[in-house]
Protein backbone atom coordinates (compact mmCIF):
# COMPACT_ATOMS: atom_id res chain seq x y z
CA UNK A 1 0.00 0.00 0.00
CA UNK A 2 1.58 3.22 -1.15
CA UNK A 3 -1.14 5.81 -1.35
CA UNK A 4 0.01 9.23 -2.45
CA UNK A 5 -2.77 11.79 -2.31
CA UNK A 6 -4.37 12.85 0.98
CA UNK A 7 -7.66 11.61 -0.32
CA UNK A 8 -6.25 8.12 -0.95
CA UNK A 9 -4.75 8.09 2.52
CA UNK A 10 -8.06 9.06 4.11
CA UNK A 11 -9.98 6.45 2.13
CA UNK A 12 -7.49 3.77 3.14
CA UNK A 13 -7.61 4.86 6.78
CA UNK A 14 -11.39 4.87 7.01
CA UNK A 15 -12.06 1.13 7.45
CA UNK A 16 -9.26 0.90 10.01
CA UNK A 17 -10.57 3.81 12.06
CA UNK A 18 -14.13 2.59 11.85
CA UNK A 19 -13.09 -0.88 12.87
CA UNK A 20 -11.34 0.42 15.99
CA UNK A 21 -14.31 2.62 16.68
CA UNK A 22 -16.71 -0.30 16.58
CA UNK A 23 -14.46 -2.83 18.28
CA UNK A 24 -12.95 -0.62 20.98
CA UNK A 25 -14.53 2.83 21.34
CA UNK A 26 -18.14 1.64 21.41
CA UNK A 27 -17.61 -1.30 23.81
CA UNK A 28 -15.48 0.92 26.05
CA UNK A 29 -18.19 3.57 26.10
CA UNK A 30 -21.12 1.23 26.66
CA UNK A 31 -19.36 -0.80 29.30
CA UNK A 32 -18.37 2.37 31.17
CA UNK A 33 -21.83 3.83 30.80
CA UNK A 34 -23.59 0.68 32.04
CA UNK A 35 -21.33 0.36 35.05
CA UNK A 36 -21.61 4.09 35.70
CA UNK A 37 -25.40 3.86 35.61
CA UNK A 38 -25.40 1.07 38.19
CA UNK A 39 -23.16 3.21 40.41
CA UNK A 40 -25.40 6.24 39.82
CA UNK A 41 -28.61 4.41 40.72
CA UNK A 42 -27.12 3.00 43.92
CA UNK A 43 -25.64 6.37 44.94
CA UNK A 44 -28.89 8.19 44.14
CA UNK A 45 -31.01 5.66 46.02
CA UNK A 46 -28.80 5.89 49.10
CA UNK A 47 -29.24 9.65 49.13
CA UNK A 48 -32.96 9.43 48.39
CA UNK A 49 -33.47 7.05 51.29
CA UNK A 50 -31.14 9.17 53.43
CA UNK A 51 -29.11 6.21 54.71
CA UNK A 52 -27.07 7.66 57.56
CA UNK A 53 -23.33 7.61 57.05
CA UNK A 54 -23.52 6.20 53.55
CA UNK A 55 -25.16 9.41 52.38
CA UNK A 56 -22.10 11.42 53.42
CA UNK A 57 -19.88 8.92 51.63
CA UNK A 58 -21.91 9.44 48.45
CA UNK A 59 -21.64 13.21 48.71
CA UNK A 60 -17.88 12.85 49.18
CA UNK A 61 -17.60 10.65 46.09
CA UNK A 62 -19.57 13.12 43.96
CA UNK A 63 -17.58 16.06 45.30
CA UNK A 64 -14.27 14.34 44.63
CA UNK A 65 -15.08 13.17 41.11
CA UNK A 66 -16.80 16.31 39.90
CA UNK A 67 -14.05 18.48 41.31
CA UNK A 68 -11.15 16.81 39.48
CA UNK A 69 -10.42 16.53 35.73
CA UNK A 70 -11.15 13.27 33.98
CA UNK A 71 -7.69 13.26 32.39
CA UNK A 72 -6.04 13.60 35.80
CA UNK A 73 -8.19 10.77 37.15
CA UNK A 74 -7.01 8.54 34.28
CA UNK A 75 -3.37 9.39 35.01
CA UNK A 76 -3.73 8.77 38.74
CA UNK A 77 -5.24 5.33 38.18
CA UNK A 78 -3.08 4.15 35.29
CA UNK A 79 0.29 5.82 35.94
CA UNK A 80 -0.06 6.58 39.67
CA UNK A 81 -1.47 3.48 41.29
CA UNK A 82 1.28 1.09 40.07
CA UNK A 83 3.69 2.90 42.42
CA UNK A 84 1.65 1.55 45.34
CA UNK A 85 1.48 -1.87 43.77
CA UNK A 86 -1.92 -1.57 42.08
CA UNK A 87 -1.49 -2.47 38.42
CA UNK A 88 -4.52 -2.33 36.18
CA UNK A 89 -4.43 -2.98 32.45
CA UNK A 90 -5.17 0.02 30.28
CA UNK A 91 -8.64 -1.03 29.09
CA UNK A 92 -10.09 -1.99 32.49
CA UNK A 93 -8.46 1.08 34.01
CA UNK A 94 -10.25 3.23 31.45
CA UNK A 95 -13.60 1.51 32.08
CA UNK A 96 -13.11 1.96 35.82
CA UNK A 97 -12.32 5.67 35.57
CA UNK A 98 -15.00 6.49 32.99
CA UNK A 99 -17.64 4.57 34.96
CA UNK A 100 -16.86 6.26 38.26
CA UNK A 101 -16.52 9.63 36.57
CA UNK A 102 -19.77 9.61 34.62
CA UNK A 103 -21.42 7.75 37.52
CA UNK A 104 -20.98 10.82 39.71
CA UNK A 105 -22.77 13.04 37.20
CA UNK A 106 -25.48 10.50 36.53
CA UNK A 107 -25.99 10.03 40.27
CA UNK A 108 -26.99 13.68 40.48
CA UNK A 109 -29.26 13.27 37.46
CA UNK A 110 -30.93 10.26 39.08
CA UNK A 111 -31.23 11.94 42.46
CA UNK A 112 -33.04 14.86 40.89
CA UNK A 113 -35.27 12.52 38.92
CA UNK A 114 -36.12 10.46 42.01
CA UNK A 115 -37.01 13.59 43.94
CA UNK A 116 -39.27 14.73 41.11
CA UNK A 117 -41.49 11.66 41.54
CA UNK A 118 -44.54 12.64 43.55
CA UNK A 119 -44.46 11.63 47.22
CA UNK A 120 -48.01 10.37 46.74
CA UNK A 121 -46.73 7.49 44.60
CA UNK A 122 -44.85 6.16 47.60
CA UNK A 123 -47.85 6.66 49.90
CA UNK A 124 -50.20 4.90 47.51
CA UNK A 125 -47.72 2.02 47.32
CA UNK A 126 -47.64 1.70 51.09
CA UNK A 127 -51.43 1.75 51.22
CA UNK A 128 -51.70 -1.29 48.94
CA UNK A 129 -49.20 -3.11 51.13
CA UNK A 130 -46.00 -2.77 49.10
CA UNK A 131 -42.61 -2.57 50.82
CA UNK A 132 -40.20 0.33 50.35
CA UNK A 133 -38.01 -1.58 47.90
CA UNK A 134 -41.00 -2.89 45.94
CA UNK A 135 -42.25 0.67 45.56
CA UNK A 136 -38.80 1.87 44.52
CA UNK A 137 -38.24 -0.80 41.87
CA UNK A 138 -41.76 -1.01 40.44
CA UNK A 139 -42.97 2.55 40.69
CA UNK A 140 -40.49 5.27 41.66
CA UNK A 141 -37.39 4.19 39.72
CA UNK A 142 -39.22 3.54 36.43
CA UNK A 143 -40.76 7.01 36.62
CA UNK A 144 -37.42 8.54 37.57
CA UNK A 145 -35.73 6.83 34.60
CA UNK A 146 -38.25 8.38 32.31
CA UNK A 147 -37.52 11.84 33.67
CA UNK A 148 -33.77 11.22 33.60
CA UNK A 149 -33.72 9.69 30.13
CA UNK A 150 -32.69 12.78 28.12
CA UNK A 151 -29.97 13.68 30.64
CA UNK A 152 -28.73 10.09 30.72
CA UNK A 153 -28.54 10.11 26.93
CA UNK A 154 -26.37 13.19 27.24
CA UNK A 155 -24.11 11.26 29.57
CA UNK A 156 -23.81 8.39 27.12
CA UNK A 157 -22.80 10.77 24.35
CA UNK A 158 -20.33 12.40 26.70
CA UNK A 159 -18.79 9.01 27.53
CA UNK A 160 -18.49 8.05 23.85
CA UNK A 161 -16.48 11.18 23.12
CA UNK A 162 -14.61 10.97 26.40
CA UNK A 163 -13.19 7.57 25.49
CA UNK A 164 -10.73 9.40 23.21
CA UNK A 165 -8.90 10.37 26.39
CA UNK A 166 -8.10 6.69 26.89
CA UNK A 167 -5.55 7.19 24.09
CA UNK A 168 -3.38 8.93 26.68
CA UNK A 169 -3.16 5.77 28.79
CA UNK A 170 -2.21 3.57 25.82
CA UNK A 171 -5.66 2.13 25.06
CA UNK A 172 -5.63 1.42 21.34
CA UNK A 173 -9.02 2.94 20.54
CA UNK A 174 -10.13 4.96 17.55
CA UNK A 175 -8.37 8.22 18.33
CA UNK A 176 -5.12 6.47 19.29
CA UNK A 177 -5.34 4.64 15.97
CA UNK A 178 -5.72 7.97 14.18
CA UNK A 179 -2.59 9.19 15.93
CA UNK A 180 -0.71 6.09 14.81
CA UNK A 181 -1.77 6.46 11.19
CA UNK A 182 -0.90 10.14 11.31
CA UNK A 183 2.52 9.22 12.60
CA UNK A 184 3.15 7.48 9.30
CA UNK A 185 1.47 9.80 6.79
CA UNK A 186 1.45 13.25 8.45
CA UNK A 187 -2.05 14.27 7.35
CA UNK A 188 -3.17 15.75 10.69
CA UNK A 189 -6.10 17.85 9.47
CA UNK A 190 -7.55 15.19 7.21
CA UNK A 191 -7.10 12.23 9.57
CA UNK A 192 -8.31 13.97 12.72
CA UNK A 193 -11.25 15.51 10.89
CA UNK A 194 -12.08 12.05 9.55
CA UNK A 195 -11.97 10.68 13.10
CA UNK A 196 -14.22 13.49 14.26
CA UNK A 197 -16.75 12.59 11.57
CA UNK A 198 -16.86 9.00 12.81
CA UNK A 199 -17.46 10.19 16.42
CA UNK A 200 -20.17 12.45 15.02
CA UNK A 201 -21.77 9.48 13.26
CA UNK A 202 -21.74 7.42 16.48
CA UNK A 203 -23.34 10.25 18.45
CA UNK A 204 -25.91 10.81 15.72
CA UNK A 205 -27.00 7.20 16.02
CA UNK A 206 -27.29 7.57 19.79
CA UNK A 207 -29.33 10.75 19.41
CA UNK A 208 -31.63 8.93 17.01
CA UNK A 209 -32.00 6.06 19.50
CA UNK A 210 -32.74 8.62 22.20
CA UNK A 211 -35.65 10.01 20.20
CA UNK A 212 -36.97 6.50 19.59
CA UNK A 213 -36.65 5.76 23.29
CA UNK A 214 -38.39 8.95 24.36
CA UNK A 215 -41.29 8.16 22.05
CA UNK A 216 -41.68 4.76 23.61
CA UNK A 217 -41.47 6.09 27.14
CA UNK A 218 -44.08 8.73 26.46
CA UNK A 219 -46.59 5.94 25.83
CA UNK A 220 -47.98 6.45 29.33
CA UNK A 221 -48.58 10.11 28.80
CA UNK A 222 -48.04 13.04 31.09
CA UNK A 223 -48.85 13.39 34.74
CA UNK A 224 -52.48 13.99 33.97
CA UNK B 1 -67.31 -2.03 67.47
CA UNK B 2 -64.94 -2.30 64.56
CA UNK B 3 -62.75 0.72 65.06
CA UNK B 4 -62.27 2.72 68.24
CA UNK B 5 -59.94 5.68 68.12
CA UNK B 6 -59.03 7.60 71.25
CA UNK B 7 -57.24 10.84 71.93
CA UNK B 8 -55.24 11.40 68.75
CA UNK B 9 -52.68 14.20 68.99
CA UNK B 10 -50.38 15.46 66.26
CA UNK B 11 -48.12 18.48 65.92
CA UNK B 12 -46.14 19.80 62.97
CA UNK B 13 -43.18 22.05 63.81
CA UNK B 14 -44.53 22.77 67.27
CA UNK B 15 -47.98 23.64 65.99
CA UNK B 16 -50.62 21.30 67.33
CA UNK B 17 -52.91 20.21 64.52
CA UNK B 18 -54.86 17.50 66.36
CA UNK B 19 -55.74 18.10 69.99
CA UNK B 20 -57.28 14.83 71.08
CA UNK B 21 -59.62 13.33 68.50
CA UNK B 22 -61.96 10.42 69.36
CA UNK B 23 -64.01 8.39 66.91
CA UNK B 24 -65.97 5.16 67.08
CA UNK B 25 -66.89 3.31 63.92
CA UNK B 26 -69.19 0.31 63.59
CA UNK B 27 -69.27 -2.04 60.65
CA UNK B 28 -71.25 -0.48 57.81
CA UNK B 29 -70.89 3.08 59.12
CA UNK B 30 -70.26 5.83 56.63
CA UNK B 31 -68.64 8.64 58.59
CA UNK B 32 -68.35 12.08 57.00
CA UNK B 33 -65.51 14.06 58.53
CA UNK B 34 -66.39 17.70 58.05
CA UNK B 35 -64.84 20.99 58.97
CA UNK B 36 -63.27 24.13 57.55
CA UNK B 37 -59.85 24.04 55.88
CA UNK B 38 -57.02 23.59 58.34
CA UNK B 39 -59.20 21.87 60.91
CA UNK B 40 -57.01 18.75 60.86
CA UNK B 41 -59.43 16.39 59.08
CA UNK B 42 -56.93 15.11 56.55
CA UNK B 43 -54.14 14.79 59.11
CA UNK B 44 -56.46 12.74 61.32
CA UNK B 45 -57.30 10.38 58.47
CA UNK B 46 -53.64 10.03 57.50
CA UNK B 47 -52.69 9.16 61.08
CA UNK B 48 -55.14 6.25 60.99
CA UNK B 49 -53.25 4.66 58.11
CA UNK B 50 -49.80 5.68 59.40
CA UNK B 51 -49.13 8.03 56.50
CA UNK B 52 -48.42 10.39 59.39
CA UNK B 53 -47.24 9.19 62.76
CA UNK B 54 -49.46 10.56 65.54
CA UNK B 55 -47.72 11.91 68.63
CA UNK B 56 -50.26 10.21 70.82
CA UNK B 57 -53.41 8.13 70.45
CA UNK B 58 -54.73 4.60 70.62
CA UNK B 59 -56.59 2.71 67.93
CA UNK B 60 -58.48 -0.49 68.58
CA UNK B 61 -59.09 -2.26 65.28
CA UNK B 62 -61.09 -5.52 65.43
CA UNK B 63 -60.09 -5.86 69.07
CA UNK B 64 -56.37 -5.28 68.52
CA UNK B 65 -55.09 -2.30 70.45
CA UNK B 66 -52.43 -0.27 68.64
CA UNK B 67 -50.48 2.71 69.95
CA UNK B 68 -50.62 5.15 67.04
CA UNK B 69 -47.38 6.82 68.12
CA UNK B 70 -45.39 3.63 68.51
CA UNK B 71 -46.89 1.07 66.17
CA UNK B 72 -44.56 -1.69 65.03
CA UNK B 73 -43.99 -2.47 61.36
CA UNK B 74 -46.08 -5.61 61.75
CA UNK B 75 -48.96 -3.67 63.28
CA UNK B 76 -48.81 -1.05 60.53
CA UNK B 77 -48.78 -3.75 57.86
CA UNK B 78 -51.74 -5.49 59.51
CA UNK B 79 -53.80 -2.27 59.60
CA UNK B 80 -52.95 -1.41 56.01
CA UNK B 81 -53.98 -4.89 54.94
CA UNK B 82 -57.45 -4.30 56.34
CA UNK B 83 -57.87 -0.80 54.97
CA UNK B 84 -57.76 1.07 51.70
CA UNK B 85 -56.95 4.73 51.15
CA UNK B 86 -58.30 6.98 48.42
CA UNK B 87 -56.32 10.18 47.92
CA UNK B 88 -57.42 13.61 46.83
CA UNK B 89 -54.96 13.48 43.92
CA UNK B 90 -55.77 9.84 43.10
CA UNK B 91 -52.08 8.87 43.21
CA UNK B 92 -52.47 6.17 40.62
CA UNK B 93 -49.13 4.61 39.69
CA UNK B 94 -48.35 6.70 36.62
CA UNK B 95 -46.12 4.11 34.94
CA UNK B 96 -48.74 1.36 35.26
CA UNK B 97 -51.90 0.66 33.29
CA UNK B 98 -55.33 0.70 34.90
CA UNK B 99 -55.24 -3.07 35.32
CA UNK B 100 -51.69 -3.07 36.71
CA UNK B 101 -52.61 -0.33 39.17
CA UNK B 102 -55.20 -2.63 40.67
CA UNK B 103 -53.24 -5.90 40.49
CA UNK B 104 -49.86 -4.64 41.72
CA UNK B 105 -50.71 -4.83 45.42
CA UNK B 106 -52.35 -8.20 44.95
CA UNK B 107 -49.45 -9.89 43.16
CA UNK B 108 -46.55 -8.22 44.97
CA UNK B 109 -47.82 -7.74 48.50
CA UNK B 110 -50.42 -10.48 48.80
CA UNK B 111 -48.74 -12.97 46.48
CA UNK B 112 -51.86 -13.80 44.49
CA UNK B 113 -51.22 -15.70 41.26
CA UNK B 114 -51.41 -13.40 38.22
CA UNK B 115 -54.65 -14.72 36.75
CA UNK B 116 -56.44 -14.66 40.09
CA UNK B 117 -55.25 -11.07 40.68
CA UNK B 118 -56.54 -10.16 37.25
CA UNK B 119 -59.99 -11.63 37.98
CA UNK B 120 -60.22 -9.72 41.25
CA UNK B 121 -59.05 -6.53 39.55
CA UNK B 122 -61.50 -6.80 36.67
CA UNK B 123 -64.37 -7.37 39.12
CA UNK B 124 -63.32 -4.33 41.15
CA UNK B 125 -63.02 -2.23 38.00
CA UNK B 126 -66.48 -3.38 36.89
CA UNK B 127 -67.91 -2.08 40.16
CA UNK B 128 -66.61 1.42 39.38
CA UNK B 129 -67.42 1.23 35.67
CA UNK B 130 -63.81 1.21 34.47
CA UNK B 131 -63.44 -2.35 33.19
CA UNK B 132 -63.41 -1.12 29.60
CA UNK B 133 -60.15 0.83 30.08
CA UNK B 134 -57.86 -1.91 31.42
CA UNK B 135 -54.88 -0.98 29.24
CA UNK B 136 -55.11 2.81 29.56
CA UNK B 137 -52.47 4.72 31.49
CA UNK B 138 -53.56 7.18 34.20
CA UNK B 139 -52.37 10.08 32.05
CA UNK B 140 -54.93 9.12 29.41
CA UNK B 141 -57.87 9.28 31.82
CA UNK B 142 -59.96 12.14 33.19
CA UNK B 143 -59.72 12.97 36.89
CA UNK B 144 -63.03 11.28 37.60
CA UNK B 145 -61.95 8.12 35.80
CA UNK B 146 -58.63 8.12 37.65
CA UNK B 147 -60.39 8.45 40.97
CA UNK B 148 -62.71 5.58 40.14
CA UNK B 149 -59.71 3.41 39.28
CA UNK B 150 -58.16 4.46 42.59
CA UNK B 151 -61.32 3.30 44.36
CA UNK B 152 -61.16 -0.01 42.48
CA UNK B 153 -57.53 -0.38 43.55
CA UNK B 154 -58.73 -0.03 47.13
CA UNK B 155 -61.68 -2.40 46.65
CA UNK B 156 -59.43 -5.08 45.21
CA UNK B 157 -57.68 -5.30 48.58
CA UNK B 158 -61.06 -6.40 50.05
CA UNK B 159 -60.69 -3.86 52.84
CA UNK B 160 -62.82 -3.79 55.97
CA UNK B 161 -62.83 -0.03 55.76
CA UNK B 162 -61.99 2.55 53.10
CA UNK B 163 -60.58 5.96 53.96
CA UNK B 164 -61.39 8.74 51.50
CA UNK B 165 -59.35 11.93 51.75
CA UNK B 166 -61.35 14.64 49.94
CA UNK B 167 -61.91 12.30 46.98
CA UNK B 168 -63.69 14.90 44.84
CA UNK B 169 -61.82 18.08 45.75
CA UNK B 170 -59.38 17.92 42.84
CA UNK B 171 -62.08 17.17 40.29
CA UNK B 172 -63.75 19.43 37.76
CA UNK B 173 -67.36 20.03 38.85
CA UNK B 174 -68.82 17.93 36.06
CA UNK B 175 -66.74 14.91 37.12
CA UNK B 176 -67.67 14.93 40.81
CA UNK B 177 -70.95 13.13 40.25
CA UNK B 178 -69.47 9.95 38.80
CA UNK B 179 -67.18 9.51 41.80
CA UNK B 180 -69.86 10.31 44.36
CA UNK B 181 -72.26 7.84 42.77
CA UNK B 182 -69.64 5.08 43.05
CA UNK B 183 -69.18 5.98 46.72
CA UNK B 184 -72.92 6.03 47.30
CA UNK B 185 -73.20 2.59 45.74
CA UNK B 186 -70.46 1.28 48.03
CA UNK B 187 -72.24 2.75 51.03
CA UNK B 188 -75.46 1.03 50.02
CA UNK B 189 -73.59 -2.26 49.73
CA UNK B 190 -72.59 -1.88 53.37
CA UNK B 191 -68.96 -0.82 52.97
CA UNK B 192 -67.53 0.89 56.03
CA UNK B 193 -66.18 4.27 54.99
CA UNK B 194 -64.47 7.28 56.55
CA UNK B 195 -64.82 10.24 54.24
CA UNK B 196 -63.14 13.61 54.62
CA UNK B 197 -65.27 15.78 52.39
CA UNK B 198 -66.73 19.14 51.55
CA UNK B 199 -69.66 17.54 49.73
CA UNK B 200 -72.56 18.41 51.99
CA UNK B 201 -75.13 16.48 50.00
CA UNK B 202 -73.06 13.37 50.36
CA UNK B 203 -72.59 13.96 54.10
CA UNK B 204 -76.26 14.57 54.55
CA UNK B 205 -77.78 11.89 52.36
CA UNK B 206 -75.24 9.09 52.24
CA UNK B 207 -73.23 9.19 55.44
CA UNK B 208 -74.68 7.75 58.62
CA UNK B 209 -72.46 9.69 61.00
CA UNK B 210 -70.75 13.06 61.03
CA UNK B 211 -67.57 14.11 62.78
CA UNK B 212 -67.32 17.88 62.72
CA UNK B 213 -63.84 19.20 63.45
CA UNK B 214 -62.38 22.64 63.86
CA UNK B 215 -59.01 23.86 65.09
CA UNK B 216 -57.88 20.35 65.95
CA UNK B 217 -60.88 19.53 68.16
CA UNK B 218 -64.05 17.57 67.56
CA UNK B 219 -66.78 20.17 67.83
CA UNK B 220 -69.67 17.79 67.34
CA UNK B 221 -70.24 14.20 66.37
CA UNK B 222 -73.40 12.18 65.93
CA UNK B 223 -75.73 10.79 63.32
CA UNK B 224 -75.82 12.87 60.17
CA UNK B 225 -79.59 13.34 60.54
CA UNK B 226 -79.10 14.89 63.98
CA UNK B 227 -76.14 16.96 62.84
CA UNK B 228 -77.90 18.51 59.88
CA UNK B 229 -81.37 18.83 61.36
CA UNK B 230 -80.63 19.66 64.98
CA UNK B 231 -76.99 20.70 65.34
CA UNK B 232 -76.17 21.07 69.03
CA UNK B 233 -73.26 23.47 68.78
CA UNK B 234 -73.48 27.07 67.61
CA UNK B 235 -70.32 26.53 65.53
CA UNK B 236 -71.92 23.58 63.74
CA UNK B 237 -75.02 25.63 62.89
CA UNK B 238 -72.82 28.40 61.54
CA UNK B 239 -70.78 25.95 59.45
CA UNK B 240 -73.87 24.35 57.92
CA UNK B 241 -75.37 27.76 57.20
CA UNK B 242 -72.19 29.08 55.54
CA UNK B 243 -71.90 26.01 53.35
CA UNK B 244 -75.53 26.16 52.29
CA UNK B 245 -75.35 29.88 51.60
CA UNK B 246 -72.11 29.44 49.69
CA UNK B 247 -73.91 27.28 47.21
CA UNK B 248 -76.62 29.73 46.34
Amino acid sequence: MAPQTTWQILVAAFPRLLSYGIRVTIPLAFLSFALGLVIAVIVAMIQYADVKGLRQLCRFYIWLIRGTPLLVQLYVVFYGLPSVGIMIDAFPAAVFVFAFNEGAYMAETMRGALESVSRGQMEAGYCVGLSYLQIMFHIVLPQAFRTAFPALSNSLISVVKGTSLAATITVMEMFRQAQVINGVYYRSLGLYAETAVIYLAFCTVITWLQHKGEKRLSAYGGNR
Amino acid sequence: MMLDIRNVHKSFDGKEILKGIDLQVNKGDVVAILGPSGSGKTTFLRCLNFLETADKGVMTFDGDEIDLAEASKTQIAAVRKKTAFVFQNYNLFLNKTVLQNVTLGLTLARKFPKDQARDIAVKALERVGMADRLDAYPGQLSGGQQQRVAIARGLAQSPEIIYFDEPTSALDPELIGEVLSVMRQLAEEGMTMLVVTHEMDFARNVSSKVLFMEGGYVIESGTSKEFFEHPKEARSREFIRTILEGRQ
